[in-house]
């Protein structure tokens, strides 16, 4: 283990980087957990996908990944929008939504990373844009622009989401839901339209935070998998349904993944994410800024 | 003399909301006391930290001459405290029978002795049916029953474990008049053989004729303890009432 | 029937089957059989903690990994014969579903079955770390040609598997009809309520975490010697998680039964299809049948049959069917 001051600024630097990034793949998680209640671990899978799917028209067209996903998230949003009815009216109407629901949602996971598999095989897959590639150098700081771009828009994405959860009607009813359902009808206002609503969104985000993905680094269908516990790490710690907390939560957990990496070895990152969720639920399941 | 409950400067707060504070209460063995406040005004709150289903901040709660405020809620259900819910929860996938064996399993089982014989388990569930009326619907589903149905079920399986105490968390809510009259005389037969009450209700006419003392909560407050005739006079439990 | 009556009759129809594919002549049977008895512990495990008690497992790849790798580890120590090893894989995957349990039972089931996933992830980097037991280059175990008085050593293994899958099912039949039955059945309906009518839920739910996970350990643990070449990947396959989820949940979680029908019935599905077609397109119809019967079937099969015979219509007043008077019991 070789110390050095450049070696740590640079860690922490980096976890910064890709802690926006984590920030962006849970944000719907955020969203769909901490503010719905809905357990949805498939969505490292739906993120994946839009991996895929950044990576097939970057390859084909030649178009941008980034902005590919910005164009596939209506087709997304439907999506998210079609599983949540099928979640509710199977599972939620039920009252059956621990058990069955979160088998179904296990299900889905399995289900689109195994169809991943059979269609694109087990190769990684990266894509070709004019930011990956050339490095930044500040000082004794190495930013790769690969990860400072995905970590800008990420940024960005972030703060549209709570402008829309805090400023506009949809956003506040969506608040509004996880608090008081009954409230919410009184006036007038269908909780699962809205519901349907949030969860279209959460799933939509998936497909820009795949893009991400696939920028920073190659991607294969069981990529997925370790996200599964960094995401609901960073969601609980990050107090659960709080789009500020899941950021700080996401920059926290990638600069202690970045630190493990550079002095550790790289074989021992995904351990932190999850050893954090694991204390996290053990000790303060409030998260850092909980209710 | 200590009571059977008691209940000492009892204080729980939600984040900033004080949803009780400071109440003191005691209950003699064998008494019948009547809970009354506006919705919102904690009642459901205090069972809930005499019971253990929540934590109380501050204060203390003695059940039986003991400290009872680290246990949890299945400790003191064991020690003699039962209580049924404002919103019945009856075990759904369990019929009658196995939901008020459930007490008798858990709760009376262990407090000492041999578990006993499951042919003498199977009577005394048989038997508590038959007191509370749902003796044709022994294996039946909860999901079978109706409203009314549905508390008794709710009264028989705290009944089932054997309390000292029984609190009754609005077990009459929704039902007709004789149906509350139903209720009331399942309480009075459960008085009378030696069990503390304390009936949390709305139905102030049951209330009334059934406590012998009268116990009033606003917003988290105590604001009146005594002979029901007085306590209903009293110029601060009018203005609670018909100020709101 | 009583439970030492039952445990006799399955040893019986397991004899059975052994003598069965004894006749069959072909080795590969012992090899499929052993699959499908592996999954039938497994399965029946999970239910104990997820269909009776409703606290859902993501880990149970975690817990058969440590099975298989206490057994590694163990080899390198000192061979031990099979028995001694499935013992300590027992102990072992117990004690650390206990910790586990003990750490996020407190929770709602929601942040268990995520931490259940954590868990898996977290052993599995472990292992990957921990040379002794090969790390990621995996660790050999050279299984011996025969044993006698079985021959192939394939059949002792079998065999071994076909005792474990009787004692998980007789476990899971007595658990089902004692008091303990009885409490998960509480804890899965409204903990509420179970805690408020005198059950002990945190000592209950732990006892179910920590037998479901001794016997996922205990399936785990004749694993090296079946496979030969243990590397994390295949120990931590994601097939063991969903599987052990789909198949009581296909076969219905509220019984013995149900596991045991979803074991045999996808555990030879999938035997068919990997020789057939491949295993990923296998795996995907595991995928798809899981989700299709959560939606449309949530009761398994066990809860179909049930219907089927509840519906039968036993005869005609006039123009009226009398449908079966079936009591309304307990599923």
């Amino acid at each position: 283990m070789i110390f050095s001051f450049d070696l740590l600024v640079n860690a922490i630097v980096s976890g910064i980087l890709i802690g926006a990034f984590y920030a962006a793949v849970t944000a719907g998680v955020t969203l769909s957990f901490g503010v719905l209640d809905i357990v949805n671990i498939a969505h490292p899978a739906f993120i994946i996908l839009g991996s895929y799917i950044a990576y097939i028209f970057n390859i084909t067209f030649g178009l941008d990944p980034i902005v590919t996903a910005i164009v596939a998230t209506p087709a997304f949003y439907l999506l998210g929008a079609g599983i949540y009815q099928i979640y509710y009216v199977s599972f939620e109407k039920r009252g059956q939504e621990s058990m069955r629901g979160l088998a179904f949602f296990f299900g889905l996971l399995f289900i689109t990373e195994v169809m991943l598999v059979l269609y694109f095989g087990v190769d990684y897959r990266y894509v070709e844009a004019r930011y990956i590639g050339p490095t930044w150098h500040v000082a004794s700081l190495d930013i790769p622009l690969r990860i400072l771009v995905p970590c800008l828009v990420s940024l960005l994405m972030i703060a549209v989401l709570q402008l829309i959860l805090t400023r506009s009607f949809v956003g506040r009813a969506i608040m509004a839901v996880a608090q008081d359902q009954l409230a919410l009808k009184l006036m007038g206002v269908d909780p699962v339209r809205i519901k349907r609503i949030a969860f279209g969104i959460s799933i939509a985000t998936a497909s820009i935070a795949g893009a991400f993905l696939i920028v920073i680094q190659p991607v294969e269908p069981s990529v997925g998998r370790e996200y599964i516990g960094r995401v609901f790490a960073i969601c609980v710690l990050g107090g659960m349904g709080s789009l500020p907390g899941t950021l700080i939560a996401a920059m926290l957990i990638g600069i202690f993944e970045s630190l493990t990496s550079t002095f550790y070895g790289p074989s021992w990152a995904p351990a932190v994410s999850f050893g954090f969720l694991l204390l996290t639920l053990a000790v303060r399941p409030a998260g850092l800024l909980g209710r | 003399m200590t009571g059977l409950l008691e209940v000492n400067n009892l204080g729980k707060r939600f984040g900033g909301f004080v949803a009780l504070e400071s109440i003191s209460l005691s209950v003699k063995p064998g008494e019948r006391v009547g809970l009354i406040g506006p919705n919102g005004s904690g009642k459901s709150t205090l069972v809930n930290c005499i019971c253990g289903t929540l934590r109380n901040e501050a204060g203390s709660v003695n059940f039986d001459g003991h400290l009872i405020d680290g246990a949890t809620a299945h400790q003191r259900t064991r020690r003699g405290l039962a209580r049924t819910f404002q919103l019945p929860r009856p075990f759904a996938s369990l019929s009658l029978v196995d939901n008020l064996r459930i007490p008798l399993l858990y709760a009376v089982a262990a407090r000492g002795g041999a578990l006993r014989a499951a042919h003498a388990v199977d009577e005394r569930c048989t038997d508590l049916l038959r007191e509370v009326g749902l003796e044709a619907k022994a294996r039946h589903l909860p999901r079978d029953l109706t409203q009314v149905e549905m508390r008794k079920l709710e009264l028989a399986r705290a009944m089932a474990a054997e309390p000292k105490l029984l609190i009754a968390d609005e077990s009459m809510a929704g039902l007709t008049h004789s149906e509350v009259e139903e209720i009331l005389t399942l309480l009075n037969r459960l008085n009378a053989q030696g069990v503390t009450i304390i009936l949390i209700e709305h139905i102030m006419r049951a209330v009334m004729t059934f406590s012998q003392r009268l116990v009033v909560l606003v917003s988290g407050r105590m604001i009146a303890d005594g002979d029901p005739n007085e306590v209903v006079r009293n110029p601060e439990v009018e203005r609670a009432y018909l100020g709101q | 029937m009583r439970s030492d009556v039952f445990f006799v009759v399955c040893l019986v129809v397991g004899g059975i089957v052994f003598a069965a594919a004894l006749a069959l002549g072909n080795d590969y049977y012992f090899f499929a059989g052993y699959v499908v008895l592996q999954y039938v512990v497994l399965s029946t495990a999970w239910n104990i903690l997820g269909g009776y008690c409703g606290y859902v497992n993501f880990g149970s790849a975690a817990f058969f990994a440590l099975g298989a790798y206490t057994t590694v580890a163990m080899h390198r120590l000192h061979p031990m014969p099979i028995p001694v090893d499935v013992v300590f894989g027992g102990v072992v995957s117990g004690v650390v579903g206990l910790g586990m349990g003990y750490l996020t039972l407190r929770l709602r089931g929601a942040f268990f079955a995520i931490a259940t996933l954590a868990l898996a992830v977290v052993l599995q980097t472990l292992i990957v770390n921990w040379d002794y037991v090969g790390g990621s280059r995996g660790a050999y175990i050279v299984r011996p040609e025969s044993i006698a008085p079985f021959g192939n050593y394939i059949k002792y293994l079998f065999m071994i598997m076909m005792l474990l899958a009787v004692g998980s099912v007789t476990v899971a039949r007595v658990i089902e009809r004692s008091r303990l039955g009885y409490g998960f059945a509480t804890i899965r309906d409204d903990e509420l309520a179970a805690e408020a009518s005198g059950v002990p839920t945190l000592r209950l739910k732990l006892i179910a975490t920590t037998i479901s996970g001794a016997l996922m350990g205990m399936a785990g643990a004749p694993f090296p010697y079946y496979i030969g070449f243990l590397q994390p990947t295949s120990a931590f396959g994601l097939e063991y998680a969903v599987n052990s989820i789909a198949m009581p949940l296909i076969g219905g979680t509220t019984s013995w039964v149900g596991p045991l029908i979803g074991a045999i019935l996808l555990g030879s599905l999938q035997q068919i299809a990997t020789v057939t077609i491949s295993s990923a397109v296998n795996l995907l119809i595991v995928g798809f049948l899981l989700v299709g019967f959560v939606i449309a079937a949530p009761n398994g099969v066990i809860g179909l049959v049930h219907k089927y015979i509840q519906h039968k219509p036993i005869g005609r007043v006039g123009r009226r069917k009398i449908e079966a008077d079936a009591p309304k019991a307990a599923p």
